[in-house]
Protein backbone atom coordinates (compact mmCIF):
# COMPACT_ATOMS: atom_id res chain seq x y z
CA UNK A 1 0.00 0.00 0.00
CA UNK A 2 1.66 3.32 -0.84
CA UNK A 3 2.52 5.66 2.09
CA UNK A 4 0.80 8.96 2.96
CA UNK A 5 2.45 11.58 1.17
CA UNK A 6 5.07 13.65 2.33
CA UNK A 7 5.57 17.47 2.27
CA UNK A 8 8.66 19.13 3.24
CA UNK A 9 8.18 23.36 3.50
CA UNK A 10 7.81 25.69 6.43
CA UNK A 11 5.87 26.13 8.85
CA UNK A 12 3.20 28.11 7.50
CA UNK A 13 1.12 28.78 3.92
CA UNK A 14 3.58 29.87 1.49
CA UNK A 15 3.50 27.46 -1.73
CA UNK A 16 2.99 24.81 0.06
CA UNK A 17 -0.60 25.57 1.22
CA UNK A 18 -2.32 24.96 -2.48
CA UNK A 19 -0.99 21.54 -2.20
CA UNK A 20 -2.61 21.31 1.26
CA UNK A 21 -5.44 22.46 -0.09
CA UNK A 22 -5.83 20.07 -2.79
CA UNK A 23 -5.12 16.91 -0.90
CA UNK A 24 -7.52 17.92 1.71
CA UNK A 25 -10.17 18.20 -0.83
CA UNK A 26 -8.96 14.69 -2.19
CA UNK A 27 -9.77 13.55 1.40
CA UNK A 28 -5.95 12.29 1.21
CA UNK A 29 -3.97 12.22 4.69
CA UNK A 30 -0.87 13.78 4.30
CA UNK A 31 2.39 14.26 6.99
CA UNK A 32 4.46 17.32 7.25
CA UNK A 33 8.11 17.52 7.80
CA UNK A 34 8.41 21.51 9.27
CA UNK A 35 11.83 23.45 7.85
CA UNK A 36 12.89 25.57 10.71
CA UNK A 37 16.59 25.68 10.78
CA UNK A 38 19.30 26.30 8.10
CA UNK A 39 21.14 23.04 8.98
CA UNK A 40 17.62 20.96 8.14
CA UNK A 41 17.67 22.72 4.84
CA UNK A 42 21.41 22.16 3.84
CA UNK A 43 20.50 18.38 4.86
CA UNK A 44 18.03 18.09 2.47
CA UNK A 45 19.64 19.65 0.06
CA UNK A 46 22.84 17.69 0.68
CA UNK A 47 21.21 14.74 0.47
CA UNK A 48 19.63 15.39 -3.07
CA UNK A 49 15.94 15.00 -2.50
CA UNK A 50 15.76 18.81 -3.79
CA UNK A 51 15.81 18.57 -7.71
CA UNK A 52 16.38 22.14 -8.25
CA UNK A 53 17.59 23.07 -5.14
CA UNK A 54 13.67 24.41 -3.79
CA UNK A 55 11.10 23.84 -1.80
CA UNK A 56 7.90 22.99 -1.57
CA UNK A 57 9.45 19.12 -1.83
CA UNK A 58 6.21 16.17 -2.03
CA UNK A 59 7.48 12.23 -1.45
CA UNK A 60 4.03 11.35 -2.98
CA UNK A 61 4.01 7.36 -4.91
CA UNK A 62 7.80 6.66 -4.86
CA UNK A 63 8.49 9.86 -6.19
CA UNK A 64 10.09 13.03 -4.69
CA UNK A 65 8.14 16.00 -6.57
CA UNK A 66 9.55 19.12 -6.72
CA UNK A 67 7.66 22.32 -8.64
CA UNK A 68 4.11 23.53 -7.13
CA UNK A 69 2.52 23.07 -10.20
CA UNK A 70 3.46 19.66 -11.51
CA UNK A 71 2.81 18.45 -7.77
CA UNK A 72 -0.71 19.96 -7.94
CA UNK A 73 -1.43 18.50 -11.21
CA UNK A 74 -0.25 14.78 -10.58
CA UNK A 75 -2.86 14.97 -7.41
CA UNK A 76 -5.32 16.51 -9.10
CA UNK A 77 -4.93 13.86 -12.07
CA UNK A 78 -4.52 11.15 -9.36
CA UNK A 79 -7.66 11.84 -7.30
CA UNK A 80 -10.18 12.54 -10.67
CA UNK A 81 -10.00 16.24 -10.13
CA UNK A 82 -8.94 17.19 -13.50
CA UNK A 83 -12.11 16.94 -15.77
CA UNK A 84 -12.79 14.44 -18.05
CA UNK A 85 -10.97 14.72 -20.86
CA UNK A 86 -7.87 16.98 -22.32
CA UNK A 87 -10.86 20.19 -23.05
CA UNK A 88 -11.97 20.16 -19.57
CA UNK A 89 -8.45 19.99 -18.33
CA UNK A 90 -7.67 22.85 -21.02
CA UNK A 91 -10.35 25.34 -18.59
CA UNK A 92 -9.19 24.33 -15.39
CA UNK A 93 -5.43 24.90 -15.65
CA UNK A 94 -7.00 28.58 -17.63
CA UNK A 95 -8.79 28.86 -14.55
CA UNK A 96 -6.19 27.67 -11.91
CA UNK A 97 -3.69 29.70 -14.11
CA UNK A 98 -5.82 33.41 -13.00
CA UNK A 99 -6.15 31.95 -9.40
CA UNK A 100 -2.77 31.51 -9.10
CA UNK A 101 -1.73 34.24 -10.52
CA UNK A 102 -4.05 36.37 -8.03
CA UNK A 103 -2.86 34.49 -4.94
CA UNK A 104 0.95 35.34 -6.30
CA UNK A 105 0.15 39.30 -5.56
CA UNK A 106 -0.95 37.48 -1.92
CA UNK A 107 2.40 35.35 -1.31
CA UNK A 108 5.06 38.08 -1.04
CA UNK A 109 2.50 40.03 1.33
CA UNK A 110 4.02 39.04 4.40
CA UNK A 111 7.66 39.75 3.61
CA UNK A 112 6.55 44.00 2.42
CA UNK A 113 7.30 47.08 4.46
CA UNK A 114 4.42 48.17 6.33
CA UNK A 115 4.05 50.97 4.10
CA UNK A 116 4.31 49.00 1.15
CA UNK A 117 1.77 46.46 2.32
CA UNK A 118 -0.62 48.86 2.15
CA UNK A 119 -0.61 49.45 -1.31
CA UNK A 120 -0.12 46.00 -2.09
CA UNK A 121 -3.57 45.50 0.12
CA UNK A 122 -4.95 48.07 -2.29
CA UNK A 123 -3.39 46.65 -5.68
CA UNK A 124 -5.19 42.71 -5.07
CA UNK A 125 -8.16 43.62 -3.90
CA UNK A 126 -8.39 45.74 -6.90
CA UNK A 127 -7.30 43.18 -9.11
CA UNK A 128 -9.42 40.67 -7.59
CA UNK A 129 -12.75 42.93 -7.96
CA UNK A 130 -11.65 43.89 -11.63
CA UNK A 131 -9.68 41.44 -13.31
CA UNK A 132 -10.58 37.81 -11.83
CA UNK A 133 -13.57 37.37 -9.66
CA UNK A 134 -15.47 38.63 -12.58
CA UNK A 135 -14.37 36.23 -14.63
CA UNK A 136 -15.76 33.20 -12.24
CA UNK A 137 -18.75 35.30 -11.29
CA UNK A 138 -19.52 35.12 -14.92
CA UNK A 139 -18.50 31.51 -15.61
CA UNK A 140 -21.02 29.97 -13.13
CA UNK A 141 -23.61 32.90 -13.80
CA UNK A 142 -23.62 31.54 -17.20
CA UNK A 143 -23.69 27.76 -17.22
CA UNK A 144 -25.79 27.93 -13.48
CA UNK A 145 -23.94 24.99 -12.40
CA UNK A 146 -22.33 24.21 -9.31
CA UNK A 147 -18.78 23.72 -10.02
CA UNK A 148 -16.62 25.89 -12.63
CA UNK A 149 -15.81 23.06 -14.79
CA UNK A 150 -18.08 19.59 -16.18
CA UNK A 151 -20.64 19.71 -13.76
CA UNK A 152 -17.98 18.06 -11.43
CA UNK A 153 -16.03 18.93 -8.73
CA UNK A 154 -12.46 19.84 -9.25
CA UNK A 155 -9.31 21.46 -8.69
CA UNK A 156 -10.75 24.70 -10.06
CA UNK A 157 -13.04 24.88 -7.35
CA UNK A 158 -10.69 24.00 -4.71
CA UNK A 159 -8.47 26.80 -5.90
CA UNK A 160 -10.76 29.53 -6.75
CA UNK A 161 -12.06 28.86 -2.71
CA UNK A 162 -8.87 29.27 -1.56
CA UNK A 163 -8.23 32.27 -3.44
CA UNK A 164 -11.48 33.74 -2.24
CA UNK A 165 -10.62 33.39 1.68
CA UNK A 166 -7.15 34.88 0.85
CA UNK A 167 -8.32 38.06 -0.72
CA UNK A 168 -11.13 38.47 2.17
CA UNK A 169 -8.26 37.90 4.84
CA UNK A 170 -7.31 41.05 3.03
CA UNK A 171 -10.39 42.84 2.95
CA UNK A 172 -13.58 41.40 4.70
CA UNK A 173 -16.59 42.87 2.27
CA UNK A 174 -14.33 41.83 -1.08
CA UNK A 175 -17.55 39.75 -2.38
CA UNK A 176 -19.93 42.14 -2.02
CA UNK A 177 -20.53 43.08 -6.12
CA UNK A 178 -20.42 38.60 -6.57
CA UNK A 179 -23.26 36.70 -5.73
CA UNK A 180 -22.59 33.60 -7.47
CA UNK A 181 -18.86 33.72 -5.53
CA UNK A 182 -20.89 33.83 -2.88
CA UNK A 183 -23.20 31.20 -3.13
CA UNK A 184 -19.83 29.64 -4.58
CA UNK A 185 -18.11 29.78 -1.31
CA UNK A 186 -20.88 28.75 0.79
CA UNK A 187 -21.43 25.63 -1.43
CA UNK A 188 -17.76 24.47 -1.56
CA UNK A 189 -16.87 24.93 1.90
CA UNK A 190 -19.70 22.67 2.91
CA UNK A 191 -18.47 19.76 1.39
CA UNK A 192 -17.45 17.51 3.81
CA UNK A 193 -13.16 17.12 3.41
CA UNK A 194 -13.60 21.43 2.23
CA UNK A 195 -15.45 21.57 5.56
CA UNK A 196 -13.10 19.52 7.89
CA UNK A 197 -9.97 21.31 6.24
CA UNK A 198 -11.63 24.66 7.37
CA UNK A 199 -12.30 23.79 11.22
CA UNK A 200 -9.60 23.93 13.65
CA UNK A 201 -7.03 21.44 14.04
CA UNK A 202 -7.05 20.71 10.90
CA UNK A 203 -3.42 21.17 8.52
CA UNK A 204 -4.66 24.15 7.39
CA UNK A 205 -1.75 27.01 8.22
CA UNK A 206 -2.75 30.09 9.51
CA UNK A 207 -2.37 33.54 7.98
CA UNK A 208 1.91 33.94 7.83
CA UNK A 209 3.05 36.23 10.54
CA UNK A 210 6.06 38.26 11.80
CA UNK A 211 7.59 34.73 12.91
CA UNK A 212 7.09 32.82 9.75
CA UNK A 213 8.97 35.55 7.64
CA UNK A 214 11.64 35.24 9.82
CA UNK A 215 12.07 31.91 9.47
CA UNK A 216 11.80 31.64 5.67
CA UNK A 217 14.48 34.41 5.72
CA UNK A 218 16.52 32.63 8.31
CA UNK A 219 16.05 28.92 6.42
CA UNK A 220 16.83 30.36 2.91
CA UNK A 221 18.93 33.11 3.61
CA UNK A 222 16.40 35.42 2.33
CA UNK A 223 17.54 38.66 3.69
CA UNK A 224 16.61 40.89 0.56
CA UNK A 225 14.11 43.44 0.41
CA UNK A 226 10.60 42.03 -1.19
CA UNK A 227 8.63 45.14 -3.46
CA UNK A 228 5.24 45.73 -3.80
CA UNK A 229 3.93 45.00 -7.44
CA UNK B 1 -12.20 20.18 -39.47
CA UNK B 2 -10.32 23.11 -37.19
CA UNK B 3 -8.59 25.61 -38.69
CA UNK B 4 -4.77 26.42 -38.17
CA UNK B 5 -4.12 27.78 -34.28
CA UNK B 6 -3.78 31.27 -34.35
CA UNK B 7 -1.56 33.26 -32.02
CA UNK B 8 -2.01 36.40 -30.87
CA UNK B 9 0.68 38.45 -29.14
CA UNK B 10 3.81 41.21 -30.25
CA UNK B 11 5.81 40.40 -32.98
CA UNK B 12 9.10 38.95 -30.15
CA UNK B 13 9.16 36.19 -27.79
CA UNK B 14 7.65 36.65 -24.26
CA UNK B 15 5.53 34.39 -23.42
CA UNK B 16 4.84 33.50 -26.26
CA UNK B 17 7.90 31.83 -27.57
CA UNK B 18 7.66 28.56 -25.97
CA UNK B 19 3.99 27.40 -27.71
CA UNK B 20 5.83 28.54 -31.01
CA UNK B 21 8.65 26.31 -30.44
CA UNK B 22 5.93 23.54 -29.28
CA UNK B 23 3.33 23.84 -31.85
CA UNK B 24 6.60 23.97 -34.41
CA UNK B 25 7.80 20.53 -32.81
CA UNK B 26 4.59 19.04 -32.85
CA UNK B 27 4.99 19.62 -36.51
CA UNK B 28 1.74 22.18 -36.23
CA UNK B 29 1.21 25.08 -38.51
CA UNK B 30 0.11 28.50 -37.02
CA UNK B 31 -1.15 31.79 -37.71
CA UNK B 32 0.18 34.59 -35.95
CA UNK B 33 -1.60 38.26 -35.20
CA UNK B 34 0.53 41.11 -33.95
CA UNK B 35 0.11 43.51 -31.55
CA UNK B 36 1.58 46.48 -32.49
CA UNK B 37 -0.84 49.31 -30.85
CA UNK B 38 -2.88 50.43 -27.08
CA UNK B 39 -5.35 50.60 -29.42
CA UNK B 40 -5.72 46.95 -30.77
CA UNK B 41 -5.15 45.60 -27.46
CA UNK B 42 -7.81 47.17 -25.82
CA UNK B 43 -10.01 46.37 -28.52
CA UNK B 44 -9.12 42.54 -27.89
CA UNK B 45 -9.96 42.88 -24.03
CA UNK B 46 -13.36 45.15 -25.07
CA UNK B 47 -14.55 42.18 -27.10
CA UNK B 48 -14.04 39.62 -24.59
CA UNK B 49 -10.79 37.51 -26.36
CA UNK B 50 -8.62 37.62 -23.42
CA UNK B 51 -10.28 35.64 -20.11
CA UNK B 52 -8.05 37.79 -17.99
CA UNK B 53 -7.18 40.43 -19.93
CA UNK B 54 -3.82 39.28 -20.72
CA UNK B 55 -2.08 37.72 -23.78
CA UNK B 56 -1.12 35.02 -24.68
CA UNK B 57 -4.06 34.08 -26.46
CA UNK B 58 -4.01 31.18 -28.65
CA UNK B 59 -7.17 30.42 -30.86
CA UNK B 60 -7.22 26.45 -30.85
CA UNK B 61 -9.90 23.70 -31.94
CA UNK B 62 -12.92 26.74 -31.04
CA UNK B 63 -11.17 27.84 -27.61
CA UNK B 64 -9.82 31.06 -26.97
CA UNK B 65 -6.87 29.96 -24.72
CA UNK B 66 -5.05 32.18 -22.25
CA UNK B 67 -2.20 31.28 -19.50
CA UNK B 68 0.89 30.28 -21.11
CA UNK B 69 1.17 27.16 -18.72
CA UNK B 70 -2.52 25.70 -19.68
CA UNK B 71 -2.10 26.74 -23.73
CA UNK B 72 1.34 24.51 -23.90
CA UNK B 73 -0.44 21.68 -21.85
CA UNK B 74 -3.34 21.54 -23.97
CA UNK B 75 -0.42 21.11 -27.43
CA UNK B 76 1.53 18.94 -24.76
CA UNK B 77 -2.09 17.00 -24.46
CA UNK B 78 -2.84 17.06 -28.33
CA UNK B 79 -0.11 15.95 -29.55
CA UNK B 80 1.58 13.27 -27.31
CA UNK B 81 4.43 15.08 -26.21
CA UNK B 82 2.97 14.96 -22.42
CA UNK B 83 4.14 10.84 -21.31
CA UNK B 84 2.50 7.97 -21.57
CA UNK B 85 1.06 7.73 -18.10
CA UNK B 86 0.52 9.92 -15.16
CA UNK B 87 4.22 9.78 -13.65
CA UNK B 88 6.08 10.45 -16.90
CA UNK B 89 3.52 13.84 -17.26
CA UNK B 90 4.92 14.60 -13.81
CA UNK B 91 8.59 14.08 -14.68
CA UNK B 92 7.68 15.87 -17.77
CA UNK B 93 5.96 18.76 -15.36
CA UNK B 94 8.59 19.04 -13.40
CA UNK B 95 11.33 19.67 -15.93
CA UNK B 96 9.35 21.74 -17.82
CA UNK B 97 8.50 24.21 -14.62
CA UNK B 98 12.03 24.06 -13.76
CA UNK B 99 13.22 25.21 -16.96
CA UNK B 100 10.29 27.93 -17.03
CA UNK B 101 11.66 29.21 -13.63
CA UNK B 102 15.18 29.88 -15.93
CA UNK B 103 13.30 30.99 -18.77
CA UNK B 104 11.09 33.71 -16.68
CA UNK B 105 15.08 35.19 -15.97
CA UNK B 106 15.58 35.59 -19.92
CA UNK B 107 12.22 36.67 -19.99
CA UNK B 108 12.50 40.17 -17.70
CA UNK B 109 15.82 40.48 -19.23
CA UNK B 110 15.56 43.00 -21.75
CA UNK B 111 13.40 45.39 -18.99
CA UNK B 112 16.10 45.67 -16.58
CA UNK B 113 17.07 48.71 -15.61
CA UNK B 114 20.58 49.56 -17.44
CA UNK B 115 22.65 49.37 -14.15
CA UNK B 116 21.26 46.25 -13.38
CA UNK B 117 22.05 44.28 -16.61
CA UNK B 118 25.40 42.59 -15.65
CA UNK B 119 23.79 41.66 -12.09
CA UNK B 120 20.79 39.89 -13.99
CA UNK B 121 23.01 38.71 -16.94
CA UNK B 122 25.40 37.11 -13.55
CA UNK B 123 22.55 35.13 -12.27
CA UNK B 124 21.10 33.83 -15.31
CA UNK B 125 24.72 32.39 -16.05
CA UNK B 126 24.78 31.21 -11.85
CA UNK B 127 21.37 29.54 -12.50
CA UNK B 128 21.87 27.92 -15.49
CA UNK B 129 25.37 26.65 -15.02
CA UNK B 130 24.43 26.03 -11.18
CA UNK B 131 20.85 24.78 -10.28
CA UNK B 132 19.51 24.00 -14.06
CA UNK B 133 21.98 22.55 -16.13
CA UNK B 134 23.62 20.39 -14.04
CA UNK B 135 19.88 18.39 -13.26
CA UNK B 136 19.67 17.36 -16.56
CA UNK B 137 22.85 16.63 -17.73
CA UNK B 138 22.70 14.12 -14.72
CA UNK B 139 19.11 12.83 -16.01
CA UNK B 140 20.80 12.16 -19.23
CA UNK B 141 23.44 10.39 -18.46
CA UNK B 142 22.06 8.10 -15.89
CA UNK B 143 19.41 6.51 -18.36
CA UNK B 144 21.81 7.00 -21.83
CA UNK B 145 18.95 7.66 -23.69
CA UNK B 146 18.13 10.50 -26.42
CA UNK B 147 15.03 12.19 -24.60
CA UNK B 148 14.68 13.72 -21.15
CA UNK B 149 11.74 10.95 -20.16
CA UNK B 150 10.14 7.62 -21.14
CA UNK B 151 12.95 7.39 -23.85
CA UNK B 152 10.67 9.60 -26.09
CA UNK B 153 10.79 13.27 -27.67
CA UNK B 154 8.53 15.34 -25.40
CA UNK B 155 7.55 18.48 -24.35
CA UNK B 156 10.37 18.51 -21.72
CA UNK B 157 12.79 18.22 -24.65
CA UNK B 158 11.19 20.56 -26.83
CA UNK B 159 11.78 23.32 -23.57
CA UNK B 160 15.26 22.65 -22.82
CA UNK B 161 16.49 22.90 -26.44
CA UNK B 162 14.72 26.26 -25.99
CA UNK B 163 16.31 27.39 -23.07
CA UNK B 164 19.63 26.08 -24.31
CA UNK B 165 19.88 28.49 -27.02
CA UNK B 166 18.54 30.77 -25.38
CA UNK B 167 20.93 30.81 -22.52
CA UNK B 168 23.87 30.36 -24.86
CA UNK B 169 22.72 33.90 -26.56
CA UNK B 170 23.86 35.65 -23.50
CA UNK B 171 26.77 33.29 -22.61
CA UNK B 172 27.78 31.71 -25.63
CA UNK B 173 30.04 29.23 -23.35
CA UNK B 174 27.25 27.97 -21.59
CA UNK B 175 27.13 24.13 -22.74
CA UNK B 176 31.02 24.09 -21.82
CA UNK B 177 30.89 22.18 -18.84
CA UNK B 178 27.80 19.68 -19.84
CA UNK B 179 29.31 17.24 -22.60
CA UNK B 180 25.67 15.15 -22.06
CA UNK B 181 23.90 18.98 -23.12
CA UNK B 182 26.41 19.32 -26.16
CA UNK B 183 25.32 16.23 -27.42
CA UNK B 184 21.36 16.70 -26.76
CA UNK B 185 21.35 20.08 -28.51
CA UNK B 186 22.52 18.64 -31.80
CA UNK B 187 20.14 15.51 -31.55
CA UNK B 188 17.69 18.23 -30.84
CA UNK B 189 18.08 20.58 -33.36
CA UNK B 190 18.83 17.92 -36.26
CA UNK B 191 14.83 16.73 -35.54
CA UNK B 192 13.37 17.43 -38.74
CA UNK B 193 10.63 19.93 -37.30
CA UNK B 194 13.34 21.26 -34.98
CA UNK B 195 15.81 21.84 -37.82
CA UNK B 196 12.81 23.62 -39.81
CA UNK B 197 11.95 26.12 -36.96
CA UNK B 198 15.50 27.21 -36.62
CA UNK B 199 16.05 28.25 -40.31
CA UNK B 200 15.49 31.56 -41.42
CA UNK B 201 12.03 32.57 -42.20
CA UNK B 202 10.46 30.49 -39.66
CA UNK B 203 8.28 31.76 -37.42
CA UNK B 204 10.97 31.65 -34.62
CA UNK B 205 11.40 35.24 -33.47
CA UNK B 206 14.62 36.93 -32.95
CA UNK B 207 16.10 38.19 -29.52
CA UNK B 208 14.43 40.74 -28.22
CA UNK B 209 16.08 44.60 -28.67
CA UNK B 210 15.01 47.89 -27.95
CA UNK B 211 12.42 47.97 -30.51
CA UNK B 212 10.60 45.47 -29.01
CA UNK B 213 11.14 46.57 -25.07
CA UNK B 214 8.93 49.91 -27.06
CA UNK B 215 6.20 47.68 -27.94
CA UNK B 216 5.72 46.32 -25.28
CA UNK B 217 5.55 48.81 -22.97
CA UNK B 218 3.52 50.66 -25.48
CA UNK B 219 1.22 48.47 -25.90
CA UNK B 220 0.25 47.32 -21.80
CA UNK B 221 1.08 50.92 -20.98
CA UNK B 222 -1.92 51.35 -17.98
Amino acid sequence: MCAKPKLYYFDGRGKMESIRWLLAAAGVEFEEEFLETRDQYEKLLQGGSLLFQQVPMVEIDGMRMVQTRAILSYIAAKYNLYGKDLKERALIDMYVGGTDDLMGFILMFPFLSAEDKEKQRAFIVQKATSRYFPVYEKVLKDHGQDFLVGNNFSWADVHLLEAILMVEEKKADVLSGFPQLQAFKARISSIPAIKKFLEPGSQRKPVPDDKYVETVRRVLLMYYDVKAN
Amino acid sequence: MSGKPRLTYLNGRGRMESIRWLLAAAGVEFEEVYLETKEQYDKLIKDGFLLFQQVPLVEIDGMKMVQTRAIMSYIAGKYNLHGKDLKERALIDMYVEGISDLMQMILMFPFSPPDAKEKNLESIKERATNRYFPVFEKVLKQHGQDFLVGNKFSWADVQLIEAILAVEEKVPAILSGFPQLQVFKTKMSNMPTIKKFLQPGSPRKPPPDAHYVETVLKVFKK
